[in-house]
């Protein structure tokens, strides 16, 4: 079986390119996309641990897998309500570059 | 393969039932409802709030958990639920003219705000990590509407946006720190974590989760270094969002921020208490000190609010069953006083031009002394003089901090409320000071924010004058 450590890795890797998409991009819809990478990180974390590490009551135990599909309900929602303020910031001002959105300073 | 049902407790969830329907029986309500009759839903939503907040008294001392030790109805989060109930009230009384004036009156208003209070009320009560996830983004996502509401201000947009991309942002932090939590330790329910703790040594997985965690909690209620979204979001969002905002999520964040480190992870304190004390000493001056810088009073008051935040959390550092009922204590005095701020700047606007510049209230004194006056008793509260709420909240908490060997940390906190004092009296200056700027003439106050502002000011005064009560029902939210 492949150790646990392998999952964590490539969760970990792809936590960190969703982390930099999220800090390098400009526009705010790339920006988006590396958060939900950075959430599906999250999702491969929760089920890889779910099914390695035994839980603490010897339940059938489902957190692990709940959670993950908790994680992808929120993706969805936000990436609604995300696009929504996209779409409504793009009619107004022409744009969806963050750095162009400053009539306040940050 | 057996499935175990969780036993189903609806008493336990009433408050955050009934701000549910409430909020779906607006939104159907807001389909049959003529354009000049909106008024009406918000008056619909205060009587939802108050039924939830008698429902919460209702379940006063009853400590029961349901949904398989998920959710549990301890005095901690009653207190905390009604502590939110009541500042959604006030909110929704000053909006209710607000957004007519402002040509935003939709019902959609007050049912996102309804969903986001459903969403803390669930924060505040959650002793699972998934629960208080769910809780979170029901908290934040409606917030991030809301922020944005008025769709003709760019600046608006602009809040929602950005309160969008960072929240996300956040909470991504937030679940990895729980991913690996849950790791660490096989569950995600916190007094199984806390017994796990109890038992096993740390290891550097738990270390990283615990600190993203923290990271989390810390976006949510504005705390340095996280804290840079804070200004531009209070200051392009609606003013009675702002209000809301910087009372009611940090009532539910610091909720749960307070039953997950000191309840779930009491085997780490240790670690997490030194790193939340310099967060403590950072917040703190950098909010007052930035504080002391601006001319716009919605931005003054956002990065005092980053600086109440960092009184809160030496509380949270403190770690002591009188830390945790001065932070109740805070949070109410906080929620009172900081609605009445708000409720003055929005009662002293012209319809839909605001007053947002501190220079603006030059000689409000004269042409409207009653708010000058609650706007007044509302600031000095916030500075923290005595005989007004925020003074005994500071008193308990700066108390409740020497108590637990961190006398350090409090006499830090009593010099940034003194440096605070400046920027709060700036705004009084200009009132009673100055001669009166133009544009005063013909200005009335609306009855429902003359309202809010009138229970905003009596609470301020009420808890200053005789916290004791409230002080015995926060002594007795103990987390179970």
């Amino acid at each position: 079986m492949i150790p646990l450590q392998f999952y964590l890795i490539v969760a970990a890797i792809l936590f960190c390119l969703g982390l930099f998409g999220a800090l390098a991009r400009r526009n705010a819809v790339a920006i988006l996309m590396g958060i939900e990478l950075m959430l599906n990180a999250v999702n491969i974390n929760l089920v890889a641990f779910w099914r390695y590490v035994k839980p603490a009551a010897p339940t059938m135990d489902l957190a692990g897998q709940i959670f993950a599909l908790f994680v992808v309900t929120l993706a969805a929602a936000e990436a609604a309500i995300g696009l929504a303020l996209i779409i409504a910031i793009y009619r107004s001002r022409d744009t969806v570059n963050v750095e162009d959105v400053d009539l306040m300073k940050w | 393969m057996p499935i175990l049902v969780p036993d189903i407790n609806l008493r336990i969830i009433a408050p955050a039932l009934i701000v549910t329907v409430t909020a779906i029986v607006v939104l159907l309500g807001e389909l049959v409802t003529p354009a000049e009759r909106k008024r009406w839903l918000g008056y619909l939503s205060i009587a939802g709030l108050v039924v939830a907040a008698f429902a919460a008294f209702s379940l006063w001392g009853a400590n029961a958990s349901g949904f398989s030790g998920m959710v549990v109805a301890d005095n901690f989060g009653l207190f905390l639920t009604l502590t939110i109930a009541l500042s959604a009230a006030l909110s929704i009384l000053l909006s209710i003219p607000f957004i007519h004036a402002h040509e935003i009156d939709q019902g959609e208003y007050y049912v996102l705000l309804l969903a986001s209070v459903a969403g803390m009320i669930v924060m505040a009560t959650a002793t699972d990590l998934i629960v208080i996830f769910l809780g979170l983004e029901l908290l934040s996502l409606p917030l991030y509407i809301l922020a944005a509401f008025q769709r003709e201000d760019t600046r608006s947009l602009e809040a929602g946006i950005k309160y969008f991309l960072l929240g996300a942002f956040s909470s991504a932090f937030f679940l990895y720190g729980i991913a690996l939590v849950f790791g660490a330790t096989g569950t995600t329910n916190l007094a199984k974590i806390a017994a796990s703790l109890a038992q096993s040594a740390g290891s550097p997985m738990l270390s990283i989760g615990v600190g993203l965690l923290m990271v989390g909690f810390a976006f949510k209620v504005a705390l340095v270094p996280f804290h840079w979204w804070t200004p531009d979001v209070y200051d392009g969002a609606p003013t009675t969002v702002t209000a809301f905002m910087s009372v009611a999520v940090k009532a539910a964040a610091f909720g749960a921020f307070f039953r997950t480190f000191q309840f779930a992870l009491p085997a780490l304190a240790l670690d997490w208490r030194a790193v939340a004390a310099v967060l403590a000493v950072l917040t703190m001056t950098l909010g007052n000190v930035a504080a002391l810088l601006q001319s716009n009073v919605k931005r003054m008051l956002a990065y005092s609010s980053i600086a109440h935040a960092g009184y809160i959390l030496i509380a949270l550092v403190a770690m002591s069953a009188n830390g945790l009922s001065s932070a109740l204590f805070y949070l109410l005095a906080y929620t009172v006083t900081n609605l009445g701020a708000f409720g003055a700047v929005i009662a002293l606007s012209d319809g839909a031009r605001e007053r947002l510049e501190i220079k603006d209230f030059a000689g409000a004194a004269r042409e409207h002394p009653l708010v000058a006056l609650a706007l007044t008793i509302c600031l000095l509260s916030l500075a923290g003089f005595p005989p007004f709420a925020g003074f005994v909240g500071k008193f308990l908490i700066f108390g409740a901090a020497v108590e637990t060997g961190w006398a350090w940390l409090a006499v830090i906190g009593v010099l940034n409320s003194l440096v605070s004092v400046y920027f709060y009296l700036r705004p009084v200056v200009q009132m009673y000071m100055s001669e009166p700027a133009e544009g005063w003439s013909g200005i009335r106050v609306a009855p429902l924010v003359a309202l809010a502002l009138l229970i905003a000011v009596i609470s301020v005064i009420a808890l200053g004058v005789f916290p004791a009560p409230a002080i015995a029902l926060a002594a007795g939210g103990l987390i179970r």
